[in-house]
């Protein structure tokens, strides 16, 4: 049913290449979430890893969608340094799985493939909902694009509730106590401060969503 | 032998550990530091623990020894790679503070023991009490 709503790869490169102007444009502002409640290096690692694919960018831009964010992926998994790493790593890596490696795919593919990045990321940290993680932005966010492509709307339309649910997952950390990370040696002080790995999350899966904007 | 690697947030913390295991361990035992990130960051690094992984196995397995929070995500990323790209290691992750279960773990594959001994060893140097 979404066969007419085309994701090329060129939409993809324009994704990674605006994640990494994120990761600058938010450096001091994930940075500073983590100081309140983790080691301070979220904004600055991301920082980091994204510098690393820009410059490899280049050298990627003839690979299908499956080995272009395995690359993207590895990148990040090497750089990055902190738990980031291997969950954005992992996040990347088997993002591009389902699209088979394809050059285009459609949109119900690519609901597929946030499925695969999102549940890479669940079993990397084996966190849950309400551990002050990631998670609690990914899986409402996975949970609501689902949910609205099984009732058949527009690629659009299900986004935007991906991105909502997401939103709302991302500020349901603000008064959690942390279950993972180092976040979990503050107990009862880590209350009251967003979780920096919600936080950019959310941004990963709205620039998706800007994109697409611009596509549909 | 089983190797080892031991993985932690810092370079430096990662070679001393080393050289304490190695102490109590012959030369021959391969035990492998990784820490930090390659530009000199405190941090973990999946890529150079799944190449370490490698380079400490000699067909007998490879325990890993880590520190904090990362250091666990990047070794799993690294066995999860590993899986990946068909490389067949035996590569347990012990349950166990790092400096203590690496002396242990050295010990223990040094004298020839089996994977799960050697686990074992490090696993249990948690229950060592500092108190005489």
């Amino acid at each position: 049913m979404y066969k007419n709503y085309i994701l090329d790869k060129d939409y993809f490169i324009q994704v990674v290449k605006d994640l990494a102007v994120m990761a600058e444009v938010e450096r001091d502002y994930l940075t500073k979430l983590d100081s309140l409640i983790g080691d301070s290096d979220h904004g600055i690692n991301l920082s980091i890893g994204f510098r690393e694919v820009t410059k490899k960018l280049p050298e990627w831009e003839n690979e299908n969608i499956t080995a272009f964010f395995k690359k993207v992926g590895m990148t990040l998994l090497g750089k990055v340094g902190g738990a980031a790493g291997p969950l954005y790593g992992g996040f990347f890596m088997k993002l591009g799985e389902p699209a088979n490696n394809k050059e285009e795919v459609d949109f119900g593919e690519f609901c597929n493939m946030i499925k695969n990045g999102v549940e890479a990321v669940e079993s990397r940290g084996k966190a849950i909902i309400a551990d002050k993680t990631m998670v609690d932005t990914f899986r409402p966010a996975l949970d609501a694009l689902m949910a609205a492509v099984e009732a058949g709307q527009q690629p659009l339309d299900a986004f935007d509730k991906c991105v909502k649910a997401g939103e709302i997952g991302r500020d349901s950390t603000i008064p959690l106590i942390a279950k993972k990370g180092r976040a979990l040696r503050l107990g009862e002080r880590a209350i009251g401060h967003m979780d920096p790995g919600s936080a950019s999350s959310y941004m990963i899966l709205n620039i998706f969503y800007e994109n697409m904007k611009k596509r549909f | 032998m089983v190797g080892i690697v031991i993985v932690s947030h810092s370079k430096q913390a990662a070679e001393g550990i080393r050289e304490l295991s190695m102490q109590m361990a012959g030369h021959e035992q391969k035990i492998i530091a990784v820490g930090g990130t390659d530009d000199g960051r405190i941090g973990t690094d999946a890529l150079k623990i799944y190449e370490a992984i490698q380079n400490a196995d000699c067909g007998k397995g490879v325990v890993v020894l880590v520190d904090l929070g990362s250091a666990v995500l990047s070794t799993t990323a690294a066995m999860d790679l590993l899986t990946e790209e068909g490389i067949i290691i035996d590569v347990r992750l012990a349950d166990a503070p790092v400096l203590e279960g690496s002396v242990s773990a050295a010990v223990q594959a040094f004298i020839g023991g089996t994977i799960e001994e050697v686990v074992a060893a490090a696993e249990l140097a948690r229950q060592i009490s500092k108190q005489l």
